[in-house]
C-alpha cells in the first residue's frame, strides 16, 4: 500500500478506507516516520477484539528502549479485527509500515471524523515542520 | 530554561554524522546517530566513539590543592599517586551527594602536577559554586579553572579500543592500566588519556584542546571504522550504563541520597579524615532502615521506568529511579530504591497500572570478560 493512498492523524497513525458489504472498515497502522523516530521497538500492546474506541482515545501502546508512546485511534469504531504477528515481528514495522505492519481493524460507527484526518501531502508536511 | 544549549567542539561533525540532537544540561547532544541498540551493540562487540565534552573539567593548582580537595570529596586525594584517577563523591554537611565524580592527579609534560575533576554536566555550575564558597584563606595555595569550554572530551569504549587508540598516541596503552592515565602529545598537541569510562567496557577518554576535537575524532574513525567503531550517543550512553550497574545523577543520586543507599560505601573513606558531610556519613553508615538501591530484572517485555512504583505484598516499597530494555540480556532491567521490607519479597513494578513480576538482582546487570 502507498502511503498517498492513506489519511494520517496528527499524532502519526494511518487509516485506509474499506467498503465491505456496505459497512465501512478502518485498517490502522503507525507511519514510517513515527517508526523511524521510535527506532528500537521492543514491544507492542493490542487491544481485545470487540473494544469500542472513540476517536482520539488510546487503543494500544508501542515501546521502545528509550520511551513508550500511546497509539490512538483516528476514528470512531468496534475494533473487529488485530494484527496478532506483530508483536512478536516488530521488525515489520519497518519493513513495510503501510501493509504487513498494519495493527487494527476497526468498523467505523461515524464517518464524519474521516474529514479531520490528512492526506499524506499535509502529513509529510507536519511531520517535515516538527523537524 | 530559555537560553539557547550550549554546542561543544564536536556540534557540527555530530550534525554531519546524521545524529538526532537533544538538549541535555543545557548541551545540545547526540542522543542517536543510527538507533541506540545498533550503537550500543558496536559498543560492547567493538567500540564507540562518545563526545562527553558536557561533562565538567575542573583543574586544580597549587601546592595546597590536594589537601583542600582532600576537605572536600569523600575519598582520600593527599595519597592519590601521580597518573591515578580515583571515583569519589561530594557530599554536603547533611551527607546527601552533591556530585559523583572523578579526581585524578595529573602531569603537565613540561612537568607540573595538577588535579583534574571530572563533575556531571548538570551539576558544574553548582559545584563551581560549592568549591568557590569552601575555598577559603587557610586553604594556602590553591588555584581552581573551569576547563569546560576550552577543552572537549571523547570517550572510545569497547574491547577495540586498545587496537584503535594505539594507532594514534606513541604511549603504551598497556602501561595505561584502569583507572590511570597521563597527559602526552599526540601529532604535538597536549592529550589527556585515562583508561576510564561509563560503560562496562574496557576504554579510554581523552581531554584534548577543543580546536582539535574534530581532527581527533576524524583520526579514530580513520584507525577504527573497519573495526567496527561507530559513534555512539547519549541513548547507548545511557544503556550502557545501566547495564554496567552505573548509577546516573538525577535519577539514583542526589542531594536527598546518601551514598550508603545508593550503594557507594566503597567512594566513601571515613577512616582518620574529616571531609564536608563525614559526620553525618558517620551516623548514616549504622542507618539500616533507609531505602537501597537494588537492580530489577522484569520477566515480559514491557519496561519499567522512572518513578514507576515497585510494589510488594500489595504494597509501594520504592521507586524505580532508571529503566530501559537490556539489548544484551534481551530483557527489561531496572535501578530502584526499595524500603528494607521489600528484602525477599515477591516484588513487582507498577506499570501503567498493570502488576508485571520483578525480580531483585544484583548489580551490574552486565559484567565484562576479563582477558587474561
Amino acid at each position: 500500500m502507498k502511503p498517498e493512498e492513506l489519511l494520517f492523524s496528527e499524532t502519526h497513525e494511518w487509516v485506509r478506507i474499506e467498503d465491505a458489504d456496505g459497512v465501512k472498515v478502518a485498517t490502522i497502522g503507525i507511519s514510517a516516520f513515527a517508526v523511524e523516530l521510535l527506532t528500537d521497538l521492543v514491544f507492542m500492546e493490542l487491544p481485545p477484539v470487540g473494544k469500542h474506541v472513540a476517536a482520539g482515545e488510546e487503543f494500544g501502546e508501542v515501546e521502545s528502549v528509550k520511551a513508550v508512546s500511546p497509539m490512538y485511534s483516528p476514528v470512531d469504531g468496534e475494533i473487529i479485527e488485530v494484527n496478532r504477528e506483530l508483536p512478536d515481528q516488530l521488525e515489520m514495522l519497518n519493513q513495510d509500515p503501510y501493509g504487513a505492519g498494519w495493527i487494527v481493524k476497526i468498523r467505523l460507527t461515524d464517518e464524519t471524523v474521516l474529514s479531520k484526518l490528512m492526506d499524506f501531502g499535509a502529513y509529510q508536511k507536519q511531520c517535515a515542520e516538527a523537524e | 530554561m530559555n537560553e539557547q544549549a550550549a554546542k561543544t567542539s564536536l556540534y557540527d561533525w555530530h550534525v554531519a554524522q546524521g545524529a538526532r540532537m537533544v538538549d541535555f544540561a543545557g548541551w545540545s547532544m547526540p542522543v542517536q546517530y543510527t538507533s541506540i541498540v545498533d550503537e550500543h551493540q558496536a559498543v560492547r562487540r567493538a567500540a564507540g566513539v562518545f563526545d562527553v565534552s558536557h561533562m565538567g573539567r575542573l583543574r586544580f593548582d597549587g601546592q595546597d590543592a590536594g589537601r583542600f580537595l582532600d576537605r572536600v570529596l569523600t575519598r582520600r586525594v593527599i595519597d592519590l599517586p601521580l597518573g591515578k584517577v580515583r571515583y569519589s563523591l561530594v557530599t554536603n554537611e547533611q551527607g546527601g551527594i552533591l556530585d559523583d565524580i572523578l579526581v585524578s592527579q595529573l602531569e603537565t609534560p613540561s612537568g607540573r602536577r595538577y588535579y583534574l575533576l571530572v563533575v556531571n554536566a548538570g551539576n558544574r555550575d553548582k559545584i563551581v559554586a560549592w568549591f568557590r564558597s569552601l575555598l577559603t584563606p587557610a586553604d594556602g595555595d590553591v588555584e581552581m579553572a573551569d576547563r569546560t569550554v576550552e577543552t572537549a572530551m571523547i570517550a572510545i569504549q569497547g574491547p577495540q579500543s586498545v587496537q584503535i587508540l594505539k594507532q594514534l598516541v606513541k604511549v603504551d596503552l598497556d602501561k595505561i592500566s584502569y583507572y590511570t592515565g597521563v597527559v602526552i602529545k599526540s601529532f604535538a598537541r597536549p592529550c589527556t588519556v585515562t583508561r576510564t569510562g561509563y560503560t562496562g567496557e574496557d576504554g579510554f577518554e581523552l581531554i584534548v584542546r577543543a580546536e582539535d576535537a574534530v581532527e581527533v575524532c576524524s583520526n579514530l574513525f580513520r584507525a577504527g571504522r573497519e573495526m567496527g567503531l561507530k559513534p555512539a550517543g547519549l541513548g547507548a550512553r545511557d544503556t550502557l550504563r545501566l547495564e554496567a550497574g552505573m548509577p546516573l545523577y538525577g535519577h539514583e543520586l542526589s542531594e536527598a541520597i546518601n551514598p550508603y543507599q545508593a550503594g557507594l560505601g566503597f567512594a566513601v573513606n571515613l577512616q582518620g579524615r574529616s571531609f564536608v558531610g563525614a559526620d553525618a556519613l558517620r551516623r548514616l553508615q549504622e542507618d539500616v532502615d533507609q531505602p537501597k538501591r537494588i537492580g530489577l530484572e522484569l520477566a515480559g517485555r514491557r519496561v519499567p521506568r522512572e518513578h514507576y512504583p515497585v510494589v510488594a505484598g500489595g504494597q509501594s516499597i520504592g521507586a524505580v529511579t532508571s529503566g530501559t530494555f537490556s539489548p544484551t540480556l534481551d530483557k527489561p532491567i531496572a535501578m530502584a530504591y526499595v524500603r528494607p521490607e521489600g528484602a525477599g519479597a515477591e516484588l513487582a513494578v507498577d506499570i501503567r497500572g498493570r502488576l508485571e513480576p520483578a525480580r531483585a538482582v544484583e548489580l551490574p546487570f552486565y559484567r565484562r570478560s576479563q582477558r587474561k
